[in-house]
């Protein structure tokens, strides 16, 4: 039994004894979930802490592209739809935030790492939103991307993080069908329509094939995350499931994917090559809209900072009162 | 000279590993140490849990039932908030 507070740092062996990370890695060879209090070795609890934070950052630096066009949308119908679906993004990053919170860092400082740009977020969020036909091609391939990617992390040994993924992936279904519903809607109405949505398709297929990262022969952190089952499948393979699950979508919508090469070919859609330097560039700080993401967030929480003091005056206030 | 009340603590358990932990009911017991053993007496005898928590109950706030319509009302008229507002063709698949 024990009786320590949670989000504390574990005092379990000093030193990472061979003996220890073998019973650790025990636990996760026998689909055992770790828990906050459990012992586990530094570069887990690192690698964990920078990934959830990073997706909650990309959760909220996400609400941006999608927010722009809140007050544009085409009909109320639409306008409640993307209302509510900004409203879910805010909730999953605060979702993650916690349990990233649960390794041992607090919110705080978390958020201090995005705003001085020391932590990442998901590269995505860098492109522009052109035109209506972009909130429509965000749901269906931006969140249908995330989707991919977030099921099997409902397995991931960190019990936390799985906990939070299958609430998020219970929500976000309906941003991937709301997305796909407007791209129908475009695709079966005007020429102009049409080509709205052929437009946005061509320039967010590439980004979000960038989306799973690095390809498996150059990704620094896959090898430690597989073997501690955080991931489930690399970035390869939930790619080409992507690939496979989207294109039959398009096609149905009457669109063209932007790529000469995609082929099918032994029952899986092949495609060509990604522009690696590109997204390098993204990553490292120079996409479109890297800047006025950062800019956007940072005026954000500077001008949120008088109404987290007036919420912590008046709590003040009325522990005076009652006392 | 009045006897000093036992404090109640609130008790929750995790059943399977990778659940969350769930309210099952609550103890009295003097301190967190004692708490946590009058838990594991109460509600684990057969195997029940993997893991307790025990809260003070005085730390826990709660909602007022009798103000759920207005906390929880206007989420049952946001039907868009549900995947199946959307249309998506049949031939489309699983979505």
């Amino acid at each position: 039994m024990y009786s320590q507070a949670l989000n504390t740092r574990d005092a379990g062996p000093s030193a990472e004894d061979a003996d220890a990370l073998a019973r650790f890695q025990a636990r996760i060879d026998a689909e055992e979930k770790i828990e906050p209090n459990d012992w586990m070795p530094e570069a887990y609890r690192r690698t964990l802490t920078r990934q959830i934070s990073q997706h909650a950052h990309s959760e909220i630096v996400g609400m941006l592209p999608e927010g722009n066009w809140i007050t544009r949308a085409p009909s109320l119908r639409r306008k409640a739809a993307l209302l509510a679906k900004v409203q879910d993004e805010g909730g999953h990053g605060l979702y993650l935030y916690a349990a990233a919170e649960t390794l041992g860092t607090a919110r705080e400082e978390l958020v201090e790492q995005l705003l001085s740009g020391r932590a990442k977020y998901s590269s995505i969020f860098n492109y522009p939103t052109l035109s209506w036909a972009d909130i429509g091609a965000i749901g269906w391939l931006v969140d249908g991307a995330a989707i991919m990617n977030q099921i099997p992390l409902c397995r991931c040994s960190y019990g936390p993080y799985a906990r939070a993924m299958i609430r998020v992936c219970k929500e976000e279904s309906f941003h991937q069908r709301q997305g796909y519903e407007i791209m129908l809607t475009l695709c079966r109405g005007t020429e102009a329509q049409k080509a709205m949505a052929q437009d946005a398709l061509n320039r967010w297929w590439w980004p979000c094939l960038m989306m799973f990262g690095p390809p498996d022969t150059a990704s620094q952190h896959s090898d430690a995350s597989m073997k501690w089952k955080i991931k489930r499948f690399t970035n390869d393979d939930l790619r080409q499931k992507f690939v496979d699950a989207t294109v039959p979508q398009g096609l149905h919508l009457g669109l063209t994917f932007p790529d000469p090469e995609l082929r099918l070919e032994d029952g899986h859609w092949r495609f060509g090559a990604i522009d690696w330097d590109e997204f390098k560039r993204v990553v490292a700080g120079d996409g479109p809209l890297n800047r006025e993401r950062l800019a956007a967030r940072k005026a954000a929480h500077e001008e949120g900072a008088w109404v987290r003091e007036a919420a912590l005056a008046f709590a003040a206030k009325r522990r005076r009162k009652a006392a | 000279m009045t006897e000093a009340r036992t404090p109640l603590w609130e008790v929750f358990l995790r059943s399977r590993t990778g659940l969350s932990h769930r309210h099952v009911g609550s103890v009295h017991a003097a301190d967190a140490v004692m708490a946590l053993q009058a838990a594991r007496d109460t509600y684990t005898r057969r195997g029940e849990g993997l893991s307790i928590w025990v809260v003070p109950s005085a730390a826990i706030t709660a909602s007022d039932p009798a103000e759920k319509g207005m906390l929880f009302e206007p989420a049952a008229s946001k039907i868009y908030r549900h995947p199946t507002f959307y249309e998506v063709p049949d031939e489309v698949g699983h979505m």
